[in-house]
């Protein structure tokens, strides 16, 4: 394990940022940390990397114990929201502060530069100032300075955040290739759960201090652990008290099956490429994303007479279900 | 302002109006009577002028009062930035009062500190005073009293322009910069410095300003002994009250020369993209 946070608890003030938190974080993956706004989980990178202090708890880099070792002996990457770019210096001594402060000769400064502008595309604009390139462009900078040195960890706190959605999904993909071409290990924040399950090997979901949840992207959309975990990774709907995801409910016309339950149709939008179904169940409205194909195989209309049931074969469902059938 | 997009560029009779008040506000109270000191001085050709550079007294005031600022200068620089950079990165308790503490120099009447400063260093009376000057050390009625007063009544300026300068910039370009492994000094120059640079530059300027022209509190501890703790402005005062107008108006005159120049000097060089 590259990375181990062992019962970090951090407050400020009243307000508990983290709750006795323990993560194993493994060697040269890319780790999402990943939840709401305020969750707790900037804390703990900031922690990771020492530009905070935890109140207690224990943080091994390596096999180091880092819990009380000052930023710069950390030796790891940070990437900043805001870039944190240094305003006064060019892109290419941006990119050399690390090594430079590391007092390594000239001849190899240069190179190692040239090599990282290189890899982050920046080549061209090696003598601009911070403030002559895009939002994309200094974030891609920041993250040539950080690797300069060479990190053990590269610590990325909501690396896209600040940036519109076409560059952000870009950047996204570049990352996801970087990290395969450079194999350092990652750890990034993001409360955009598609980024996490696109770019992570793994990721970790914190709400309120606490962690819900650890595993692959696959693992935590499949089998949540609980309700938060199931809400916060995708769309979901109420069928009787379980929760469940809108495409694993299926609509039979006929009738009969016995786990299925009675409702009318009572809304039909089209959604590109999906069709989103409300069903009245009694009482509930509930929501079935059918494909376009099914859709028109089943000959649906507003006021149709329908069955609904979670489709046999899904894991991810959270509730009791022996309630199912007394709605 | 959204709701009203016209009213910038809208130029009615009362946009001149208002323009002329306060140009003839101005005048009359700025350019005309620093004019007419100017007129004053270059009333006999450069008279006035070559009598105060003949006389070795003035010319030894105008050095004292240019070593007095420049010592002021250098301490309020270093303690200023030092004061700046605990006032915006860190927390301690009693933050806010050491804040408002440091603006009192800028409240309390000059004659009110150099008055204190006798009570504390005088050498008969004071708190320090009687033991300082049996070590030889005289604060009072010595150059080190009018440095300790210059000190005190520019103490604010180099904070005030390099706070807001720290604020605005923020704290993460440092903290990036620790983490690539700089340490507090390296950080501090190659980083914090270049970033608060013309905060700097220009909260000396108004320092040295500030010191090159200060007069109540020097004049109650400097003593005014001529040829030894007399500043330019005490002789300003001194040539004054003795009817040699014409000296009076030429120290004035180069006084205010000196500082004006340094305040033009940093808005001509001063990039334009950092105000």
């Amino acid at each position: 394990m590259s990375i181990e946070i062992v019962n970090v608890s951090k407050r400020f003030g009243d307000f508990v940022a983290l709750d006795s938190v323990s993560v194993s974080i493994p060697s040269g993956q890319l780790t999402a940390l990943l939840g709401p706004s305020g969750g707790g989980k900037s804390t703990l990178l900031r922690i990771i990397a020492g530009l905070e202090t935890a109140d207690s708890g224990r943080i091994e880099i390596e096999g180091v114990d880092a819990t009380k070792l000052s930023p710069q002996k950390r030796n790891v990457g940070f990437v900043f929201q805001h870039y944190a770019a240094f305003k006064h210096l060019s892109v290419a001594r941006n990119v050399a502060f690390g090594l430079e402060i590391r007092k390594r000769p000239k001849d190899e400064i240069r190179e190692r530069v040239h090599e990282l502008l290189n890899l982050v595309h920046l080549s061209q604009f090696a003598d601009r100032l911070p403030s002559q390139l895009s939002g994309g462009q200094r974030q891609r900078m920041a993250l040539a300075r950080a690797l300069a040195v060479q990190p053990t960890v590269l610590l990325l706190d909501e690396p896209f955040g600040a940036l519109d959605a076409k560059v952000r999904k870009e950047l996204r993909d570049w990352l996801r290739r970087l990290h395969d071409e450079v194999h350092v290990t990652t750890v990034f924040v993001t409360h955009d759960q598609e980024e996490a399950l696109e770019v992570a090997d793994e990721i970790v979901v914190i709400n309120e201090g606490r962690v819900e949840q650890i595993g692959s992207p696959d693992e935590l959309y499949d089998s949540p652990a609980n309700d938060f975990v199931m809400r916060f990774l995708g769309p979901v709907t109420e069928l009787g008290d379980r929760l469940v995801r809108p495409h694993d409910l299926q609509l039979l016309t006929g009738g009969g099956e016995p786990d299925a339950v009675p409702g009318r149709i009572t809304r039909i939008t089209r959604v590109g490429f999906e069709i989103r179904v409300v069903v009245a169940v009694g009482e509930q409205l509930v929501t079935v994303t059918l494909t376009r194909n099914e859709f028109l195989s089943l000959g649906l209309q507003v006021g149709s007479e329908v069955q609904v049931r979670i489709a046999p074969e899904v894991g991810a469902v959270v509730g009791q279900p022996r309630l199912l059938g007394a709605v | 302002m959204a709701s009203h997009p016209s009213t910038r560029t809208r130029r009615g009779p009362v946009t001149y109006l208002v323009r002329l008040l306060v140009i003839a506000y101005l005048f009359l109270l700025v350019a005309w009577p620093v004019y007419l000191v100017g007129k004053n001085t270059f009333a006999d050709g450069m008279d006035n002028i070559n009598g105060i550079l003949e006389d070795p007294d003035i010319v030894h005031a105008i050095t004292l009062t240019v070593q007095v600022a420049i010592i002021a200068v250098i301490i309020n620089t270093l303690f200023g930035v030092g004061i700046s950079l605990l006032l915006v990165r860190y927390d301690f308790p009693g933050k806010r009062l050491l804040s408002a503490l440091l603006d009192m120099p800028l409240s309390v009447s000059p004659i009110v500190v150099g008055l204190a400063l006798v009570l504390v260093y005088g050498g008969r009376t004071g708190w320090f005073g009687p033991g300082l000057e049996s070590m030889g050390f005289q604060v009072i009625f010595a150059t080190p009293g009018i440095v300790l007063a210059t000190v005190f009544v520019a103490l604010p300026l180099v904070i005030r322009e390099v706070v807001p300068v720290l604020e605005e910039v923020g704290e993460e370009q440092e903290q990036a910069a620790r983490s690539l492994g700089a340490n507090a000094w390296q950080t501090f120059r190659r980083i914090t410095l270049p970033s608060i640079k013309w905060g700097v530059v220009y909260g000396v300027v108004l320092s040295l300003a500030r010191s090159l022209g200060e007069f109540g509190a020097v004049k109650v501890v400097s003593g005014n002994v001529l040829g030894q703790t007399r500043t330019a402005t005490l002789v300003v005062e001194e040539k004054y009250l003795n009817f040699d107008k014409g000296g009076a108006y030429a120290t004035a005159f180069l006084l205010a020369l000196v500082a004006v120049a340094c305040i033009i000097i940093v808005s001509v060089i001063r990039p334009k993209e950092d105000r």
